[in-house]
């Protein structure tokens, strides 16, 4: 290539030129829509919100007072619900995820089976995933009530029944079982991952006598390995920002008297306290601007490292076929 | 295990299909089992929202599954206790022009990530998925102040205007759609002498409808029901509501009552999406194997 190019007259070499500058430019005309949306609704604001982090910003009216590290360290030092809804979060996640991707594998594994009715199945398993978040936590507040269908269902059973929602203990089991309902989204993705493992791999196995679970554990397990990745840093990121569920559910199921008060606020007992529900109140209730910045940015901080250590440790358990990405 | 005379093998293979006949036959019943009881589990939730939407309120807080009587004034009573319509009417518009806005947006950057060879694509492509990862709270605090010297608070601006700014999510599934087709297409239009918009328009976007179309339609499901942004946005001014948000203000005003009214709400908040789902899956579908065909 190089060669090529010094043997160019200096007029094709312009002309060269000039054609690689116009590319450029209709680059830049097609991604403006985006460049100007990063810079705007990205850049900016994420240097403006590590700055107010380091101020004392109270209210829509005041201006930003630089206060060093205050924030953080009342943050780690003086603020017991920061602790408490940090814990509840971690909980979620590390409950909440590996349920999702076991479900979603198990559920998409039933779907391989059936050779008749599988897109009956597919529709059942995946229609809740299409009920809008809100719709789905009023359903469940209700059938999770102390006189719904499922305190029904459990007193038929003769089995113990838990007051979910009104019960510090099992609240966030609660809204695990809300999250799992919802697993047909992540289904999807494991149904094509199962569908696309190449069959001759099981004949060979067959051959040598394998039996379903080596089958599963040594060929099926690996094949899907990397949804099993995708999965796990999905949930990761979007488990430390879970929000919708517990904020209406938490407003729904009871404290004191009209939305918006205080007393409901990760009700019961702050079992529901999640991280990104103290920040709201923080922010945008009591509007404490700086300190809620710090507290997006100590989030950022553990997400990013997160999911840093998953895309450490999957060098050791994802497989990638061909060594491909 | 190999047979010694030569009837043998013949004999065995009978008696082994009529086993395997049986063992089909069994293993079928018991996916069949395992797949109905889950359909039951993932379906009933909502059988029981849409039979309590049909008791009077007082059986809605009794143990019972079954309304007696069948109270189909439910669905008009909803519309009396809460502004439905205008609720609807805000979710319409804000699903609807930002996902208008979303396509119209993303779709020249995917083109210029996915169709265009030039080099800094790859950093540029990472960049874009990297905004995917990072938490909405990180920017949330500046982006509200910047609304509220626009005067945007209290009205769907901050919810739709943004959207005419690419969506990564968007970006990348439109990307990777962009990458499948053809570089002889493209390369044939070019030839003819198209510029980069005649070869966008006329050769990628009529090749990618399903994946515009999906792409469309993940928008407008996020959209119908986003809450984060639309509480934060519109809290405070119940005109401009959307139904997440007047739902979630509606049931944490009543609680553990008016089971009946919430879950009929429920009901006409969910049906839209469910059919449009129930209705797409099909055009999707279609639009994926037809240009399987083609390709």
């Amino acid at each position: 290539m190089g060669t090529v190019n010094l043997e160019l007259s200096p007029a094709r070499r312009k002309a060269r030129r000039r054609r690689a500058r116009r590319r450029y430019l209709t680059v830049l005309l097609f991604m403006s829509p985006w460049i100007i949306g990063f810079l705007w609704l990205y850049v900016y604001p994420m240097f403006a919100s590590l700055y107010f982090s380091f101020t004392k910003y109270d209210g829509l009216l005041g201006s930003p007072r630089w206060t060093g590290l205050t924030n953080y360290r009342f943050m780690f030092t003086h603020d017991p619900l920061f602790w408490q809804s940090l814990r509840n979060t971690i909980w979620i996640v590390i409950v909440g995820v590996p349920l999702t991707i076991l479900l979603g594998v198990g559920t998409a594994y039933v779907l391989t089976k059936p050779r008749r009715g599988r897109s009956f199945y597919r529709l059942a398993f995946f229609v809740p995933t299409m009920v809008p978040a809100v719709a789905a936590s009023i359903a469940f507040l209700f059938l999770l009530n102390p006189s719904g269908p499922i305190d029904t269902a459990l007193r038929f059973f003769h089995i113990p029944r838990p007051l979910w929602f009104q019960d510090p203990q099992w609240s966030k089991p609660g809204l695990v079982l809300l999250g799992l309902w919802g697993v047909g989204s992540t289904m999807i993705i494991f149904l094509a991952a199962l569908l696309n493992v190449p069959s001759h791999l099981y004949e060979a196995a067959d051959i040598e006598g394998a039996n379903a679970w080596q089958k599963f554990r040594h060929i099926t397990l690996p094949m899907i390995s990397p949804v099993i990745f995708f999965s796990a840093v999905i949930g990761v990121i979007y488990g430390f920002q879970y929000f919708t569920e517990a904020y209406v559910i938490a407003q729904g199921a009871g404290g004191g008297t009209g939305p918006g008060s205080g007393s409901s606020l990760g009700y019961p007992l702050g079992s529901t306290l999640f991280y990104t529900i103290w920040l709201y109140q923080q922010g945008f209730e009591s509007f404490h601007l700086g300190y809620a910045s710090a507290m997006a940015w100590v989030l950022f901080v553990i997400v990013m490292a997160c999911t840093l250590v998953l895309i450490k440790s999957s060098n050791r358990w994802v497989y990638y076929q061909g060594g491909f990405r | 295990m190999s047979g010694a005379t030569v009837s043998a093998p013949i004999v065995r293979t009978r008696r082994r299909s009529a086993e395997a006949r049986r063992k089909d036959l069994l293993s079928s019943v018991a996916t069949h089992s395992v797949a109905i009881g889950l359909s039951a589990m993932f379906l009933l939730p909502l059988v029981f929202v849409v039979l309590t939407s049909l008791m009077t309120q007082h059986q809605s807080l009794t143990s019972d599954l079954i309304p007696h009587p069948i109270q189909w004034s439910n669905y008009r009573d909803i519309f009396n206790e809460q502004p439905m319509l205008l609720y609807g009417k805000n979710t319409v518009i804000y699903s609807v022009l930002a996902t208008v806005g979303v396509v119209l947006s993303s779709v020249p950057v995917a083109y210029a990530l996915g169709v265009i060879e030039w080099r800094g694509q790859r950093a540029a492509f990472l960049l874009v998925i990297a905004t995917m990862m990072l938490p909405t709270q990180v920017t949330v605090v500046p982006l509200y102040l910047i609304f509220v010297k626009l005067h945007w608070i209290d009205s769907l601006k901050p919810l739709i205007i943004p959207a005419f700014f690419g969506d990564a999510f968007s970006i990348f599934l439109l990307r990777q759609f962009f990458r499948t087709i053809p570089g002889e297409l493209v390369d044939a239009a070019r030839v003819d002498g198209a510029n980069e918009l005649q070869i966008m328009w006329h050769v990628v976007v009529k090749t990618a409808k399903p994946a515009i179309v999906a792409v469309a339609l993940f928008q407008f499901l996020y959209c119908w029901n986003d809450f984060f942004l639309p509480l934060l946005y519109t809290v405070n001014n119940p005109r401009i509501w959307t139904l997440s948000v007047g739902l979630q203000q509606f049931t944490g005003a009543h609680r553990g009552v008016l089971w009946n009214l919430q879950m009929a709400a429920s009901v006409l908040f969910m049906l839209p999406v469910i059919i449009l789902f129930l209705l797409a899956q099909k055009a999707f579908i279609e639009g994926i194997t037809l240009t399987g065909v083609k390709g």
